[in-house]
């Protein structure tokens, strides 16, 4: 199989800090994968770098075997890089159902889906549950549903990736089970990169786990290979061991 | 509520219409003169909202614009002798072209930085307007003869001068401008400009070339606002220097602000209330500008979404 997204040497400084320090990443599509890390290790960065928001020093990223490393993030997303903010920046003043008419919408004039923008719109606020709140202002949602409420503006992308950036800050216990079973359903159909430091969610989710750290890929592999790395449980998971 | 009542808002727009055209037989002849150069002018600050109030977009640069309408309209009638609706349209794509232009150039900017460049673009073209005195009259202007402002259609003739046919010729300008808005705000495109006025990163990351809807919004706005100058010239019979100055960029972001920006009715009921104050109170004193300000000073305070804005927040949340 080849893998939908691909970098080679990605690389991004800020002034003299190596954010990012040449990165050689695959993923496979259809799969959950998360990236863990302290503070600091450049996943964020790294995550811009693939949604087109922030452009890299040096090296490529490749989709689905485009190369996209100089495409303005715009275009990205209607290739179907969807990116969802860690803090969350929905559009305040207006209402739910206009936050998600947008992306909607956008999928409608490339061709990706057919339709009417209200269809597109009720089907991502049933999917969240948000469809009885359709006309509150998204100013006045709490701010789980705030959450959930990017999460819908994503799916509405109808994206092939979807990247959540630290989906669950935030979140009550409650709100972290639902959140799974969405994150679950939207695998289904799209490959999902997930940066998260809730370690639950990341075990339960994942189906690979890249760990960084500095920059650089410490390590990669299944949730259970990942507890058992010893290089891991010494830069992050605390090093309590024997 | 974008959805919720389309039928609601449409009848109160043909409403208003529908009012304006009464008023006209009910008017005293001062008053029908002064209703058909607010409309004309009402015309002007809703190509304005379009990109202060919707997009978000700052532009102390707008009296090019409508310059670009009244000398394209108006200097065509004079030295070329075209006749009244090839002048118009002469004019509006003078101002559509000049704000394709500018808008390239502007739009590399934003916040005070855009403002700055709109204002010295203007600067540029109000003195370039004074350096062709030969051609556009300078700071005298010219005056546009009665003869070259009847439009025949058909075998009727209509005179631009007769105040009847002057009131409807603007009062249907009005009406088209103020259709073709709400239609635009209650667009997709309308939901994407409010989306970058209100986070234009996030909306980037919605699959949108935000640059792009911009310059089409800038576009719009600037033919919008130099039909608002063609019409003027034409229906007024003058086009002179002081429409390009500083002055005229800075009317129509009053009118928008007193009146609400980013509601369709504002515009209009902004320029009304401006021209009134102005009216009524410099028959009582010479200082009538010190009145007009407290005016400005007490809406700041007591109603700083303008009037429509303060209805729509307090009464009528349906209101476009």
């Amino acid at each position: 199989m080849t893998p939908l997204l691909t970098t080679k040497g990605l690389s991004r400084n800020f002034g003299g800090l190596r954010a990012v320090d040449g990165v050689d990443f695959a993923l496979m599509p259809g799969e959950i994968r998360a990236v863990i890390g302290p503070n600091g290790a450049g996943k964020t960065t790294f995550v811009s770098l693939l949604s087109g928001r922030i452009r890299p020093s040096s090296g490529v990223v490749v989709f689905d075997g485009v190369e996209i490393t100089a495409m303005p993030a715009y275009q990205r997303v209607r290739l179907g890089v969807a990116y969802t903010f860690q803090i969350t920046s929905v559009f305040a003043n207006l209402t739910v159902f206009d936050n998600v008419a947008l992306p909607v919408q956008r999928t409608l004039t490339d061709g990706r889906t057919k339709g009417q923008v209200r269809t597109g719109v009720m089907a991502a606020l049933e999917r969240t549950g948000l469809a009885d709140r359709a006309g509150t202002l998204a100013a006045h949602l709490s701010y789980g549903h705030q959450r959930l409420l990017e999460v819908a503006m994503g799916l509405a992308l109808k994206p092939r990736l979807l990247i959540l950036d630290e989906p669950t800050q935030g979140l009550a216990d409650s709100e972290i089970d639902n959140f799974i079973t969405l994150v679950r359903g939207i695998a289904k159909d799209a490959t999902v990169l997930l940066i998260e430091h809730n370690m639950p969610v990341v075990m339960q989710l994942a189906d690979r786990i890249t760990v960084f750290n500095s920059g650089k890929i410490l390590a990669e592999g299944t949730p259970g290979e990942i507890r058992a790395n010893r290089q891991v449980q010494d830069a992050y998971l605390g090093a309590t061991h024997g | 509520m974008r959805d919720a009542s389309p039928a609601k808002t449409y009848a109160l727009h043909i409403g208003v219409i529908a009012l304006l055209f009464a008023l006209n037989f009910v008017l005293p002849d001062y008053h029908q003169g002064l209703f058909a150069r607010i409309m004309a002018l009402a015309v002007f600050a809703m190509g304005y909202n379009l990109l202060f109030g919707y997009v978000g977009l700052l532009s102390l640069g707008h009296a090019m614009f409508f310059s670009a309408g009244l000398y394209g309209a108006g200097l065509t009638v004079y030295h070329l002798g075209w006749g009244v609706p090839e002048a118009f349209v002469a004019g509006v794509a003078c101002g559509a072209l000049l704000a394709l232009v500018i808008g390239l150039l502007a739009l590399r900017t934003s916040g005070v930085a855009f403002m700055i460049v709109t204002m010295m673009f203007a600067q540029v073209f109000y003195l370039l307007v004074l350096y062709f005195a030969a051609w556009t009259g300078g700071d005298q202007g010219l005056v546009i003869q009665q003869a070259s402002r009847v439009v025949s259609i058909g075998g009727a003739s209509f005179d631009l001068t007769d105040p009847t046919v002057r009131y409807m010729s603007a009062l249907a300008l009005f009406a088209i401008v103020l259709l073709v808005t709400l239609a635009i705000v209650r667009s997709r495109f309308g939901r994407v400009l409010v989306a970058i006025r209100e986070n234009e990163e996030r909306t980037k990351m919605l699959g949108y070339d935000t640059v792009a809807n911009k310059l089409a919004a800038v576009v719009a706005s600037g033919a919008i606002c130099a039909a608002s100058g063609a019409a003027y010239a034409l229906l007024f019979g003058y086009v002179g220097s002081n429409f390009a100055s500083i002055q005229y960029s800075i009317l129509p972001l009053l009118w928008v602000l007193l009146g609400g920006a980013a509601t369709t009715l504002g515009p209009l009921i902004g320029t009304l209330f401006m021209y009134y104050v102005t009216d009524i109170t410099s028959g009582f004193t010479s200082a009538y500008l010190l009145i007009v300000g407290v005016a400005l000073i007490l809406l700041v305070l007591f109603a700083p979404k303008g009037i429509m804005g303060s209805i729509r927040e307090r009464w009528l949340g349906w209101l476009p």
